[in-house]
C-alpha cells in the first residue's frame, strides 16, 4: 500500500466530503458529493477492493449524483441557496468524532499493518455471489425492483 | 510507513462525522439524503478495511456486506429524493423547518 498516494486520496476525500457538507449552494455541494465519492472509490482501490470501488463510482457518480442534480433542478424555485446554519448539530457532530476517534486510538488490537492477501478476483466475488449469497442477492434484487417503483407512484402526479 | 487499520478507522469517524455534521446542520431535505449518503459510505469503508485487515474467510465476507450495503443505500437514496419531490410539490419548499403540520 503506497503511503503517499494514500495521503493524498484521505486529504481529498475529507475535504471534498467537508465541501459537501457545509457549502451553501446547492450545485456546487452537489457536485462536492461526487468528488467525495470518486475518493472514497479510491480508498477502496487502494485497500484492494477494485470491484466494489467501481461499483461505488457507477452507482453514487453516475446514478445517485445524477438524481441529486435533477432533483435540484425540479426544486429550483424554492431556494437556489441554503440558509441557516444549525451551530447546536455542528457541536455534536464535533462531539461524536471526538469520542469515536478516541476509542479507536485507546483500543491497542486495531493498530496492525495489513497482511498479504490474494488479489480478489471478481470471479471469486462472482461465484460467492452465485453460491452462498445468492437467497441475499435475490432479495436485493426484489427490494430495488419495489424501491424504484415506490419512487414513481411517489412522484407520478395525481390525478382529479 | 504503511497505513495501518487505526488510520482507515479514523478516516471513516471522519466522514461519519461529516455525514452527521449535514444532517444536523442543513436546513434543506436534499443535503440532509447527502449527509446519509455520506453516513453509509463511511459504514462501507469500514466493512472494507476489517475484510482487508483482518483474517481472510473464503467467501470475501466483508466485500459481500459492502455491495449489498451498497444496493440498499442505492435504494434509499431513489425513495428519499422521490419523497423530496413529492413534498415539494405539497408544500412548496424543501426546508424541512417549515414542514410541521404534525406538530401539536
Amino acid at each position: 500500500m503506497n503511503s503517499a498516494a494514500f495521503i493524498v486520496t484521505a486529504i481529498f476525500t475529507v475535504a471534498a466530503a467537508l465541501a459537501a457538507a457545509t457549502l451553501r449552494n446547492l450545485m456546487h455541494a452537489a457536485l462536492s458529493f461526487a468528488a467525495a465519492f470518486v475518493g472514497i472509490a479510491a480508498l477502496f482501490f487502494l485497500l484492494g477492493a477494485e470491484f466494489v470501488g467501481l461499483a461505488l463510482v457507477f452507482i453514487y457518480i453516475g446514478a445517485v449524483a445524477v438524481l441529486v442534480v435533477f432533483t435540484i433542478l425540479l426544486t429550483r424555485r424554492d431556494v437556489g441557496k441554503d440558509r441557516g446554519f444549525n451551530w447546536g448539530g455542528a457541536s455534536v457532530a464535533v462531539a461524536v468524532f471526538a469520542c469515536l476517534t478516541w476509542s479507536i486510538l485507546k483500543t491497542q488490537s486495531l493498530a496492525i499493518g495489513a497482511p498479504h492477501i490474494a488479489t480478489l478476483t471478481v470471479k471469486r466475488i462472482g461465484a460467492a455471489l452465485m453460491t452462498t449469497y445468492v437467497w441475499p442477492l435475490q432479495c436485493v434484487g426484489i427490494l430495488l425492483t419495489a424501491a424504484l417503483i415506490g419512487a414513481l407512484i411517489l412522484v407520478m402526479e395525481e390525478r382529479r | 510507513m504503511t497505513p495501518t487499520l487505526q488510520v482507515f478507522l479514523i478516516i471513516s469517524a471522519t466522514l461519519f462525522s461529516i455525514g452527521l455534521l449535514a444532517v444536523l446542520s442543513r436546513r434543506h431535505a436534499i443535503f440532509i439524503l447527502i449527509g446519509i449518503e455520506i453516513m453509509l459510505a463511511a459504514a462501507n469503508l469500514n466493512f472494507i478495511a476489517f475484510w482487508r485487515f483482518g483474517p481472510q474467510p473464503q467467501p470475501p465476507t466483508g466485500v459481500m456486506i459492502a455491495l449489498f450495503s451498497i444496493a440498499i443505500a442505492a435504494a434509499e437514496a431513489a425513495v428519499g429524493l422521490a419523497m423530496v419531490i413529492a413534498v415539494y410539490r405539497h408544500y412548496h419548499t424543501t426546508n424541512v423547518d417549515q414542514l410541521d403540520q404534525l406538530r401539536g
